[in-house]
């Protein structure tokens, strides 16, 4: 990427993860921010990014109903071996 | 929330060497869902993946005693698993660890962006323009579904951007643990990160239009 050119909308999703984890350099940053702050469709991306992860961070609070009960059953047997 | 205090750990360590079977239970409720998606990344089927887990669980049980707190309970109890699961993979079939990171794909459909000969190139097209999604509140059945529609998509990932989507963004461990767990560099880590997400993001966008 040179510098001093407009990111385009097909860069800058590129780049959402190392967005997120704030390992982006600060030239890249600035760049990213200053995309946003004119692009709508940039900033849905974002957003729809950022509600992708908190879904995925509900994921394991189903645990119960996704686990074979015959399976759980066995690990509870181990635990009660192990007591 | 998947981040516990010092207290809480102190608090879930003691009752495991306690041997609270409800408490016990309930981590099992917790986390073999995530383990088991974990472990199916290094081994070939589901019955071993299950052999696996339940050997880092008896792995768990028999070092509780002795476990000093370096790291939290659930960072232990992965780093069992994955290494568990490796010495079960490597035995089982061939290694075939970072053939994904390869893949150079976009991560969005990329007839969404204009292309070269517009007068900007790379932006997203009128019609391919990204919506916000709605914000739904946890226990609300949209969110519900949204998250039903992402577990189903974690499990059709390829495996490595499967096991770092599930350790980095279900059990919110962060990236240094992450590398350190797969030994892998911080920039494979968030390739497949990215993949991974960016695959859940598409799935939940193709979910919410068919809803609408």
């Amino acid at each position: 990427m040179t510098e001093d050119r407009d990111l385009a909308c097909a860069e800058l999703v590129e780049l959402v993860t190392a967005y997120l984890d704030g390992s982006l350099d600060a030239e890249t940053r600035a760049r990213f921010d200053t995309h946003l702050l004119d692009c709508e469709g940039c900033e849905n991306y974002l957003q729809q990014f950022r509600t992708t992860v908190t879904t995925l961070h509900r994921v394991d609070r189903i645990g119960a109903d996704e686990l074979d009960p015959a399976f759980r059953a066995k690990l509870l047997d181990a635990f009660r071996g192990w007591r | 929330m998947t981040t516990a205090t010092p207290a809480d750990e102190e608090k879930l360590v003691a009752a495991l060497r306690a041997r609270d079977e409800a408490v016990f239970a309930a981590l099992v409720d917790r986390h073999t869902p995530s383990m088991l998606r974990v472990a199916r990344g290094y081994v070939a089927s589901r019955e071993i993946a299950e052999e696996v887990v339940q050997e880092a669980w008896i792995a768990l049980l028999q070092g509780i005693d002795g476990f000093e707190g370096r790291s939290s309970v659930r960072t232990w109890l992965f780093t069992v698993l994955i290494n568990i699961a490796r010495t079960r993979g490597a035995r089982e079939r061939k290694d075939r660890d970072m053939q994904v990171v390869a893949f150079t794909g976009g991560s969005v459909d990329p007839a969404r962006f204009r292309s070269g000969d517009d007068e900007w190139p790379g932006h997203w097209r009128d019609d391919g323009m990204p919506v916000a999604f709605p914000e739904s509140p946890e226990g609300a059945v949209l969110g519900d579904e949204l998250m039903d529609v992402a577990r189903r998509e974690l499990d059709k990932l390829p495996e490595r951007q499967r096991v770092v989507v599930t350790l980095r963004d279900v059990l919110d461990l962060d990236s240094s643990e992450v590398c350190a767990l797969l030994d892998i560099s911080v920039a494979n880590q968030r390739v497949l990160l990215h993949r991974g997400r960016a695959a859940v993001r598409q799935a939940l966008e193709n979910y919410l239009k068919d809803v609408s």
